[in-house]
């Protein structure tokens, strides 16, 4: 393993319990994603997309497997290094956008660097970022004093504030309209161009998949090769 | 950061924030009200036992501060005021009618004006018949007892002929021969106020009287010792009773915090995902909620001091001749401690609760 590759899994199993029934989510998974590529990853509801965005960006353990994330093994991590992993490593954006709703704009972004330690002011490139993002001017409103789309800007700028090595995207169109659509998917290629931001994006959306470089097609846990 | 996370989620939820501080204010009010009570009740009956303007207390063998179940007989006031250096000795009886401190007091009332120079007072007189009381302020706003008025006490009527300034001996001073008659208790006091020639040969008096034989172990106290005694350690059982009102407040500082952290990490499981998304550790969620308890222990405590002042004004207008009340800031800081022990300690589930929380599980729920 390894060969330039920021992700990488082989044989990548997951499963869950529910009650008393063991239900398998992922089923052998390989997959590999370079540095600076954008995957996007397609597939029905219960192929096992979200499994694998949750097992690669540390917020479960695999049941099986090898899974590396920018050359950390995550299948032998305890708990508080899949943490650190999620703090340093890996920015989220959601389906929700999932901002804390207490706070502004600004402060939301600044509580993922004060996570990560950096108690540093915003540095100049992040100022750049948020021009590009077009929240510079909605930084001190509250989730619920913006749009849709703008809470989507301001979870990218909070997923990427701390120059996470992997950008996972859970169907980040999925709460908007065709524009905001549209301006989130650009953002998140412009993000992939300008600054070799690496991207895995989920989505259900055929049109959305073709931002990314290449399309990763999942179905009952596993990838297709030919689908 | 942490702590303007810990400020806005309080502001969210301000009806919640208010609630919770409002209830960890119960047990500081609590505290603060029994202690009060404590420290006013028993300063009053110091200032009283001062008032009485005497030197010297003999009170009655085997006797407790707040016992006085032997008596002593009459002659005995006799045989006191013929010792060197006493001017006057006057024989009290002294019964309680309410609660531990509220006592109505027989006395020989011109042989007592003879001794201190009489009782001021803020309407009326001395008394004229035997049935005649003389009460003081605090007694009469209580009980409405104005001059001329009737009151009934130990199953007697009694005619209101004066009320005097409180801080004189006794809130009710009654005739000594009609007390002693309704307590079947013909020819005895229960305590002996002495007045010396010269105040400062108090110490010199006491030993004298405490080496004659007849007076083997009888509490014998100079007027300023007797104050002194009134403390919360010569209360029997008063400071476990204080000890047990605090472990309630910390009883109830506990489950009212453990209930709203519970709600409140309830209701913010999602916002909990996200910071662990984030890579929040256990410690940072655990913080976090430990802190926003802190908070809450803080208001808490403002919240009961200020109820305390409540209860003071309270009982100040309601109950002044029953109870009395002190504010003491002293207690202040050792309230708000105890209750913050148990707002802690009561935040100590729902945080860790919080901080092991499943981030998938807290991102999905709704």
């Amino acid at each position: 393993m390894n060969n330039g590759a920021i992700i990488e899994t082989r044989d990548l199993h997951k499963a869950y319990r529910v009650g008393e029934v063991v239900v398998p989510a992922l089923r052998g998974v390989d997959l590999s994603v370079k540095t600076g590529e954008f995957v996007s990853i397609v597939g029905p509801s219960g192929s096992g997309k979200s499994t694998l965005f949750h097992v690669i960006g540390g917020l479960t353990p695999p049941t099986s497997g090898e899974v590396r994330v920018a050359g950390q093994n995550l299948t032998t991590l305890s708990d508080a290094g899949r943490t650190r992993l999620r703090r340093g490593m890996v920015g989220f954006v959601f389906q929700k956008f999932n901002l804390l709703p207490n706070l502004t704009a600004r402060d939301n972004i600044a509580v993922a660097r004060f996570i990560a330690g950096n108690t540093r002011g915003e540095d100049a490139g992040f100022e750049e970022v948020l021009k590009m993002l077009g929240i510079a001017g909605r930084l001190d409103h509250k989730p619920n004093a913006l749009s849709g789309g703008e809470q989507q800007r301001v979870a990218i700028a909070r997923a990427i504030v701390n120059h996470p090595a992997i950008l996972l995207a859970d169907e980040p169109t999925g709460n908007l309209d065709t524009g905001n659509s549209q301006g989130v998917l650009e953002l998140l290629r412009d993000l992939n161009k300008r600054l070799g931001q690496t991207v895995l994006m989920i989505t259900h959306n055929p049109d959305a998949a073709a931002y990314g470089h290449r399309t990763v097609h999942m179905r009952d846990g596993r990838i297709l090769e030919h689908p | 950061m942490t702590s303007r996370l810990v400020i806005e989620n309080i502001k969210h939820q301000p009806m919640r924030s208010l609630l919770s501080a409002l209830l960890i204010g119960v047990p500081v009010t609590l505290i603060l009200t029994l202690v009060g009570l404590s420290h006013g009740m028993l300063q009053d009956a110091a200032e009283r036992t001062r008032g009485i303007r005497a030197d010297i207390i003999v009170r009655p063998k085997n006797s407790t501060l707040i016992s006085m179940r032997n008596g002593i007989p009459e002659a005995f006031v006799k045989y006191f005021a013929k010792k060197p250096h006493v001017k006057a000795a006057v024989g009290v009886l002294m019964q309680p009618v309410e609660g531990i401190t509220m006592m109505i007091t027989g006395l020989d009332m011109p042989a007592y004006d003879a001794m201190t120079g009489g009782f001021r007072y803020v309407t009326g007189g001395p008394p004229k018949g035997p049935d005649d009381i003389v009460v003081d302020d605090y007694y009469a706003h209580e009980k409405k007892a104005a001059e001329g008025r009737r009151i009934k006490i130990l199953n007697h009527w009694w005619r209101v002929s004066g009320i005097i300034e409180n801080g004189q001996m006794a809130h009710i001073v009654a005739n000594l021969q009609v007390l002693q008659n309704l307590l079947s208790a013909e020819g005895a006091v229960n305590t002996i106020y002495l007045k010396l020639d010269n105040p400062a040969n108090t110490k010199e008096v006491i030993r004298e009287l405490q080496a004659d034989p007849k007076l083997t172990d009888w509490p014998i106290l100079s007027a300023e010792e007797m104050a002194s005694m009134w403390t919360i350690d010569n209360m029997p059982g008063l400071r476990p009773f204080i000890y047990v009102v605090m472990g309630i407040g910390v009883v109830i500082g506990f489950f009212v915090v453990c209930l709203s952290m519970y709600m409140a990490v309830l209701q913010r499981t999602r916002e909990i995902g996200i910071l662990k998304s984030l890579g929040a550790s256990k410690a940072f969620v655990l913080r976090i909620i430990l802190a926003e308890a802190f908070l809450l222990g803080v208001a808490g405590t403002l919240v009961g001091i200020v109820l305390s002042f409540g209860s003071y004004y309270l009982i100040g207008v309601l109950v002044p001749a029953s109870i009395q009340m002190k504010i003491v800031p002293f207690w202040w800081p050792i309230a708000g401690g105890i209750t913050m022990v148990g707002a802690i300690l009561g935040a100590m589930y729902p945080g860790l609760r919080a901080a092991s929380a499943d981030p998938i599980e807290a991102l999905a729920y709704e």
